[in-house]
């Protein structure tokens, strides 16, 4: 069997099992599973660039993620009125004073001669740095918290149409790839996980305490649509012509209008998702590609060679991560609203690594393909779980404090499913289902 | 009068905290240390595997409770220790038979490893949620102070009052135990020194004659004792809820990289200057300059230099410094 027809199976099968679920279940949930994954595919393209071109152990996943999601809240919703004026020029100048102190002792520790001196003045240069910061800081953000906290209490967004936030989430996400590149990509693989690990914990401490960024964890609901791709389920209702169609297909208006909006945001991902791979692609195949995998695989020798393999590291973090952002701002868009409190590491770190290993580290079909099969079993583990538990425990008394113990807890089969699944492809298939070539 | 209020505030707010918790990092520090100076690879699901003991502690806490066994004034929990330690035990090594050895053998990089580790993290993370649940367990019961606030005023006169909770007694005596232990195995047995010469160079170690899987086991069997201890302290200390332990994994991470991966002494100092740097940063510090400064002087803000939520930036910053300025650690660590 030549690979291009194991490669159809693979997609074959994956597709079978999203209509298995559609006719058995719902079609609601078949196209939220195909949007899901067409996310997820992005993401996992994002890190297999990192891991499987450059050999990046880049476990902070879910903080570019949700960089991504915070560039939508930034730049599709409405200005808070008063804000600006009341204090969102202060923040912005705060931020300024902020990292010129950083970039003050960064110049210091540069250009003064090693020695007391040079430490006194690092020091000292922090320190007041840091108070003049929080002396501008403080009484804006107080002044921006304060407006309409019950609704507002942040400085809102440009207004912008929201697929303008997908580049732009992927632009956050590169600029923080970049800070983060700058300072921890000289350091070993595993430092480099546990600083990535760490960054994506405080972005999500950020995202979580700032009221005035994003609402923190009272959430900023109701972002706007993508229209006139995606429209409004209530629109579709009512309009008369729609309702005909659905009824020719037997369907109720409600389900067909919910039905409809999933598709025209199907359709957007898998834009962005082909736009995405087949640019991946283009690069895999390109002298760069080549050139990275050299990298990856002999780092000495590269280098001997000339090429330059910390700038090279950092090109391909920061593009990597910026797709990352990407997929955020998209999954962001997708749900409506953000939720700093919902970015968990075992889901969007560690689970899209599962996708790039069982995929097939190093290729990119393998990542899609990853993405769409792990998702879909991350999503009917649950109800698989659930029914295996209601036979094992079916012989048992209803009363009985296993048989309700068992039925709760199936709910936590999918992270051990994830788990068994990683271990067993690591194991037995180490370059996973669709291997690099 | 003054100075001895602000001391006490000091160490009712600040050093108490800090030294428990310092106790907790370290011990977790240690295990992760042990795992990186033998095995080679930073192991991603030591934070599960702490979880995964404390499960078994609260477990058989619950047991004895419900037998009518109780420690008098000590938590019940110290008597479960022993049985968490077993089970522990007995999972990590059936992960090291099942799991980890394979790779041994095929001298796989230490990053695959990793990725390993983050498999075992996702089993043992879904095993725990799958036994006790997600949710907050209480398992701490016995006294609740060894001296409490209303106590210490009414003994000494002072307007400030310290409090020692018994959990934070329990677990500084505790951690220097098996600190203790650990320690005298290390250096003056003939398993520890084995264990060390394997550690410090893998080839010379194993011309003398040393079994690596013995030295591989016994290292297991340690890293499982002291990943439960730190787990049912800070469980008695907090309380137990399993994806706060997952969250230790970055602080335990930093106090070990910030003494040097591989060094026991290390990650003991580490634990100490994390939680140390973590308190103070974010502890309010108006309460001790009220006394400390003259009125003209006070503070008008509660001088907290940042919310406690940012707790993980500190151990990060800290961490990130440390790796750029002297990437071996404070003592000599290993670098591979």
């Amino acid at each position: 069997m030549s690979d291009t027809v194991k490669n159809t199976l693979l997609f074959a099968v994956v597709a079978g099992l999203i209509l298995v679920t559609g006719f058995m279940q719902s079609w609601n949930t078949a196209i939220l599973i195909i949007n899901m994954g067409l996310i997820s595919a992005i993401m996992a393209i994002g890190v297999n660039l990192q891991w499987g071109f450059a050999g990046l152990f880049n476990v902070g996943v879910m903080g570019f993620v949700a960089l991504g999601g915070l560039a939508v809240v930034l730049v599709s919703t409405p200005p808070t009125p008063g804000a600006w004026s009341a204090g969102g020029y202060g923040i912005v100048l705060a931020l300024l004073l902020g990292a010129a102190t950083v970039v003050a002792a960064v110049m210091a520790a540069r250009k003064l001669p090693k020695g007391r001196t040079q430490t006194l003045a690092i020091i000292a240069i922090l320190v007041v740095g840091f108070f003049v910061y929080r002396a501008v800081f403080d009484p804006s953000v107080a002044a921006v918290e304060a407006i309409d906290p019950a609704v507002a209490g942040n400085i809102g967004g440009l207004n912008l149409p929201v697929l303008l936030a997908w580049p732009a989430g992927g632009l956050l996400a590169a600029g923080a790839a970049w800070l983060i590149g700058k300072t921890a990509l000289g350091l070993r693989s595993d430092y480099l996980a546990i600083a990535t690990l760490g960054i994506a914990e405080i972005i999500i401490a950020i995202m979580k305490n700032e009221d005035w960024l994003a609402r923190g964890v009272k959430n900023v609901y109701g972002i706007p649509r993508p229209t006139p791709f995606v429209g409004y389920e209530i629109d579709l209702q009512s309009d008369p012509s729609f309702v005909e169609r659905a009824a020719g297909l037997g369907l109720d208006p409600v389900t067909a209008s919910t039905l409809w909006v999933k598709t025209g945001y199907a359709f957007l991902f898998l834009v962005v998702l082909l736009v995405l791979l087949w640019m991946a692609q283009m690069a895999l195949k390109s002298p760069w590609g080549r050139m990275m995998r050299a990298i990856r695989d002999n780092e000495v020798a590269a280098e001997a060679m000339g090429k330059d393999v910390t700038r090279r590291h950092l090109q391909i973090f920061v593009l990597g991560s910026a797709i990352c952002g990407i997929a955020g701002a998209m999954m962001t868009t997708l749900d409506g609203q953000l939720t700093p409190s919902a970015y968990q590491p075992l889901r969007f770190t560690f689970l899209v690594w599962v996708m790039v290993i069982v995929g097939g580290s190093g290729n990119n079909f393998g990542s899609v393909l990853g993405a769409f099969l792990i998702w879909f079993l991350w999503v009917q583990v649950e109800p698989i779980g659930l029914w295996l538990m209601d036979l094992i425990t079916a012989g048992m008394p209803d009363d009985s404090a296993i048989k309700t113990h068992l039925l709760d807890s199936a709910a936590h089969m999918r992270l051990f499913t994830m788990g068994l699944i990683l271990l067993i492809v690591l194991r037995f298939s180490p370059r996973g289902l669709i291997p690099e070539k | 009068m003054d100075l001895l209020n602000a001391l006490v505030a000091l160490a009712n707010f600040v050093i108490v905290p800090a030294v428990a918790y310092g106790s907790q990092l370290a011990l977790g520090a240690l295990g992760v240390t042990l795992i990186y100076g033998i095995l080679r690879f930073s192991n991603f699901a030591h934070g599960d595997t702490m979880a995964f003991g404390a499960m078994i502690a609260v477990l058989v806490t619950w047991g004895l409770q419900a037998a009518g066994i109780t420690f008098g004034p000590l938590p019940t929990a110290l008597l479960a220790l022993p049985f968490a330690i077993l089970g522990c035990i007995a999972l990590v090594l059936i992960t090291d038979r099942l799991v980890y050895r394979f790779y041994r053998d095929q001298k796989a990089k230490p990053v695959i490893l990793v990725i390993v580790s983050m498999g075992v993290m996702f089993i043992m993370n879904g095993l725990v949620r799958f036994i006790i649940g997600p949710d907050d367990q209480r398992f701490s019961d016995g006294a609740r102070f060894v001296i409490s606030a209303r106590d210490f005023k009414a003994l000494t006169g002072l307007d400030e009052g310290l409090a020692i909770k018994t959990s934070q007694g329990i677990t500084v005596i505790v951690a220097i135990v098996a600190v203790a232990l650990l320690f005298w195995f290390l250096n003056k047995t003939r398993t520890g020194k084995s264990m060390r010469a394997y550690s410090d160079n893998e080839d010379l170690a194993l011309l003398s004659g040393i079994n690596p899987e013995r030295v591989v086991m016994i290292t297991w069997i340690i890293v499982a004792a002291l990943a439960t201890t730190a787990g049912v302290l800070y469980g008695l200390d907090k309380s137990f809820k399993p994806f706060v332990y997952f969250q230790l994994l970055l602080p335990i991470f930093a106090s070990a990289i910030v003494g040097g991966l591989g060094n026991p002494i290390g990650a003991i100092a580490g634990g100490f200057i994390i939680a140390f740097s973590e308190v103070t940063i974010t502890y309010a510090w108006k309460k001790v300059l009220v006394y400390l400064l003259p009125d003209s002087l006070e503070p008008s803000g509660l001088v907290q230099l940042l919310s406690t939520d940012y707790k993980f930036a500190v151990s990060f910053v800290i961490l990130l410094i440390v790796l750029l300025f002297k990437p071996t650690g404070l003592f000599q660590g290993k670098a591979v």
